[in-house]
């Protein structure tokens, strides 16, 4: 509980700070970092508590993107029928993506969820009245009324800061609910949870459902952001992002995508901005290859820590 | 040339029962190294046959080093890893050769074949064809005909039986992810005159090959076949005739628009409809 | 209870059960007995619903279950123990039996309320480790359970569900006599509430626990019937007891 009000803490104080030192750029920037621990942890419920390795999550928060954006675009700016629709529309995809490929298991899941995901890339890049491959630019973000202009950096903040909170709750709830006392067993030993009376499809659905719709949410959230979508954020790369972030973070773990998505961002925006010299003197171009870094990163994760960073910080205290 | 890529990829998984996402590295990385022969040699034939062994021992070395530790690890940790890998490959790649390379097909096969009267197809499409077939007969000969194949195959309807009799299953591991890095090479060498060799072409093409594999059942050769074959023949006769199809009820803008991009899609619908009637594929080697 | 016709089950071309007829009646302790390979866990698994049967029908308590889900199965008061041991091993053992009950109690699709709350399935998970003897130890992590507990735990799992008909698949694997012995009064115990088909190789339990035999061989039943019948008949020596059976 403790680290929990002081990590809440920090990111409530976080702004502030930045407009102090008048540093705005990044209250926008960490905005998309929690809109992105948003999608990472929409991941997580379905992967690290559910056990089921959805390469095509991706798509979910596309869809929410584009529902989105179409909104603005067509004029419908508020943000009370934007969200939701997108919301809905994300899940619905989950409803139907899940239906089809939770009949499968193990590696054929992992294909056809990446397939379904790129299914929806290729149909969302030919939709040339909303851009086509070029994408979508909007006019303005959504509005939420009640005198909050989301064009402000910092309400837009702590908008996105509270939804994410409210999620974490939820999620930490849900874990401790019957439903997630199921899907845990799943993830352990699913043959024995159906031979117990459970109908495991129907669980890994609405798990699969639920993720789906908070990665919309995640989604509406990044178009309003940027102002801007194009077809790339369903692209399966996304997916794989979406998934390190997860496993960086620690899988399973409540916060599991919250510190993976503020770690890899930061990680590469500090690569990005700030050269090392003396790394810029070995490899004057380092910069652009900031992705073997983060493989590098991935790959000794996995081979050495797969609990993840969460799973580091939790073994420390118990050590 | 599909059909290479998911034949190394059914194998890999069917045998080692891992998901190797960084087989399409290994086809890029083929193309790559061919790309640095031929200008070394300035022979088209002599540049991709050296890059078979070339990337060969690249893919063995890989598995020698870092996927052999990923066999006992379960199916996350495999994907997330050679995930990695694919980032890594990507990135070294870009800093050894830049983000593309030149690969001209042979000159003496640039120009088109008349195969029937009045029927002119271009000659390095054949000549891709004819590899195709040549490499499909020598893999069949090779797994059904010799005792390595024979291994191979036992390794793939059941690991834990061939462990138990007796199998070297870390050479034969190894080599059998030796001889998918070289297909991956053949692939990848042959198709670089048709489509531009830069960092990235593997992830394109490898969806499609985990396609083919699942359509096809996993560990099943005769299935990668299938598999490619009526994922080629779909995709062939959907990007020609949907657009016709569809410009007989749609207008024409919609109907070109449209088109393409339900080809595409068509692919993904037939492996969503085989995996509902069949989860295990059509020719699932296990089971 | 539970009415077996011509079930039959093959994979490729071996034929695990051929055409097995079998009935077992209620508040019996029914055991299936027969060398390795038979095919007594895949009628075991037919009849629990995991694996579907090629042909033949299932029919408990008179309904029709031959193409019921297994959860379905198990709702209408069929549970099953494995032979080899299938428990979670990350949850206590309290929590394992938690599970069981909770699958019986009302929908588990209830995405807020907090489930360590919900005191009544507790005191039933608590009252199972009771009967199954693991009273002592409920907070123990299930894999931490020496082999007789996690077999315990096994057991304990298919009685949370409160069946009507266990199937009990081999329930002594693996055990020495102290912690056999426990098992062979276990099911004692329990068959005063609950009719038992239990699979099973120690012929000394089955010859104690069961008021019927059926042998099964290759995948058929060559003989059904009391226990004095079985151990008389000449084929079923032949196949299976063969010197066993001393008295």
């Amino acid at each position: 509980m403790k680290r929990t009000a002081l990590a809440l803490a920090l990111l409530i104080a976080f702004p502030l700070a930045m407009l102090a030192i008048d540093h705005l750029f990044y209250v926008s920037f960490a905005s998309r970092v929690l809109i992105y621990a948003i999608a990472a942890t929409s991941l997580n419920l379905v992967l690290g508590y559910g056990g089921m390795i959805s390469f095509g999550h991706a798509a979910f928060v596309g869809a929410g993107a584009y529902v989105a954006s179409i909104a603005i675009a067509e004029g419908v700016t508020s943000a009370w029928i934007g969200w939701p629709a997108a919301i809905l529309a994300s899940a619905l995809l989950a409803w139907v993506i899940g239906a089809i490929s939770l009949r499968t298991r193990g590696v054929y899941f992992i294909m056809i969820t990446l397939a379904f995901a790129q299914m929806m890339f290729y149909l969302v890049n030919s939709m040339k009245a909303y851009g086509g491959d070029e994408g979508l630019t909007l006019p303005q973000r959504a509005t939420l009324g009640f005198g909050l202009n989301l064009g402000n950096e910092v309400v837009f903040y702590y908008v996105v800061l509270s939804i994410l909170a409210a999620l974490l709750y939820a999620l930490h709830r849900l874990v401790h609910s019957r439903f997630g006392r199921v899907m845990v067993a799943i993830r352990e030993n699913e043959a024995r949870v159906e031979a117990i009376g459970f109908p495991v499809y129907r669980y890994q659905l609405a798990c699969f459902v639920i993720a789906g719709a908070a990665g919309g949410l995640a989604g509406a959230l990044l178009a309003s952001h940027g102002k801007y979508v194009n077809p790339n954020v369903l692209h399966w790369v996304q997916s794989g992002t979406l998934m390190i972030m997860v496993i960086l973070g620690g899988v399973g773990h409540l916060w599991g995508g919250v510190i993976g998505a503020v770690a890899l961002l930061v990680l590469e925006h500090a690569i990005a901005d700030y050269p090392i010299p003396w790394l810029a003197q070995m490899a004057p171009n380092y910069q652009q290859h900031a992705n073997l870094g983060v493989g590098l990163v991935l790959l000794g994760i996995v081979l050495f820590a797969p609990q993840g960073i969460a799973g580091l910080l939790s073994r420390k205290r118990h050590a | 040339m599909l059909f290479l890529l998911a034949a190394g990829l059914t194998l890999v998984f069917g045998i080692m029962d891992m998901i190797n996402l960084a087989h399409g590295s290994l086809y890029m990385l083929g193309a790559f190294i061919a790309s640095t022969f031929v200008q070394a040699t300035g022979s088209f034939t002599l540049g991709v046959l050296l890059a078979i062994p070339a990337t060969a021992v690249v893919g063995m070395l890989l598995e020698m080093s870092v996927l052999r530790t990923l066999y006992a690890r379960d199916h996350l940790s495999q994907v997330l890893a050679t995930f990695a890998l694919i980032l890594i490959i990507n990135e070294v790649t870009r800093l050894v050769w830049g983000s593309d390379a030149a690969l001209p097909g042979p000159a003496a096969l640039s120009g088109p074949v008349e195969l029937l009267p009045g029927l002119r197809y271009p000659a390095y499409r054949l000549l891709i064809i004819g590899v195709g077939l040549a490499v499909a007969v020598l893999l069949y000969l090779l797994v059904t005909k010799t005792r390595v194949g024979m291994l191979v195959r036992a390794g793939a309807s059941n690991r834990e039986m061939a462990l138990a009799m007796g199998v070297n299953i870390k050479t034969l591991f190894t080599l059998v992810f030796g001889v998918g890095a070289a297909l991956c090479a053949v692939a990848g060498a042959m198709l670089a005159p048709l489509f531009a060799v830069q960092v990235g072409m593997g992830e394109n093409i490898l969806i499609l090959a985990f396609v083919v594999i699942v359509i096809g059942g996993i560990g099943s050769i005769r299935g990668a076949l299938v598999g490619a074959v009526l994922v080629g023949v779909v995709d062939t006769i959907g990007r020609a005739f949907l657009p016709i199809l569809l410009g007989a009820f749609f207008q024409p803008r919609v109907a070109s628009a449209a088109g393409p991009a339900l080809a595409s899609v068509m692919i993904y619908l037939i492996m969503a409809v085989v995996l509902y009637f069949r989860p295990q594929g059509l020719f699932p080697a296990r089971g | 209870m539970l009415e077996l016709k011509g079930v039959s089950k093959r994979f490729g071309g071996v034929v695990a059960t051929d055409n097995v007829s079998l009935q077992v009646a209620e508040g019996e302790v029914h055991a299936l007995i027969g060398p390795n390979g038979a095919g007594k866990t895949t009628l075991i698994a037919q009849i629990s619903g995991s694996l579907p049967t090629d042909s033949g029908e299932i029919s408990f308590l008179g309904n029709p279950i031959t193409k019921a889900k297994q959860y379905e199965r198990v709702r209408a008061g069929l549970a099953r123990s494995y032979q080899i041991t299938s428990i979670f091993r990350r949850f206590s053992v309290l929590d394992n039996l938690a599970l069981a009950v909770q699958a019986r109690s009302g929908s588990s699709f209830s995405f807020w309320r907090r489930v360590a709350a919900e005191a009544a399935l507790f005191e039933e998970a608590r009252s199972i480790a009771g009967e199954v003897g693991l009273a002592e130890k409920v907070h123990s992590l299930a894999a931490t359970l020496a082999h007789g507990e996690q077999r315990a735990l096994e057991l304990g799992l298919a009685l949370a569900t409160r069946p009507k008909l266990v199937l009990l698949d081999e329930p002594m694997a693996g055990m020495g006599p102290e912690e056999s012995a426990r098992i062979i009064e276990l099911v004692g115990r329990v068959r005063a509430k609950l009719t038992v088909l239990l699979v099973e190789h120690d012929m000394d339990a089955v010859f104690r626990l069961a008021d019927r035999i059926s042998v099964l061989v290759n995948g058929r039943i060559i003989a059904s019937g009391k226990p004095e019948a079985i151990r008389a008949d000449a084929e079923v020596r032949r196949a299976y007891l063969g010197d066993e059976v001393a008295a």
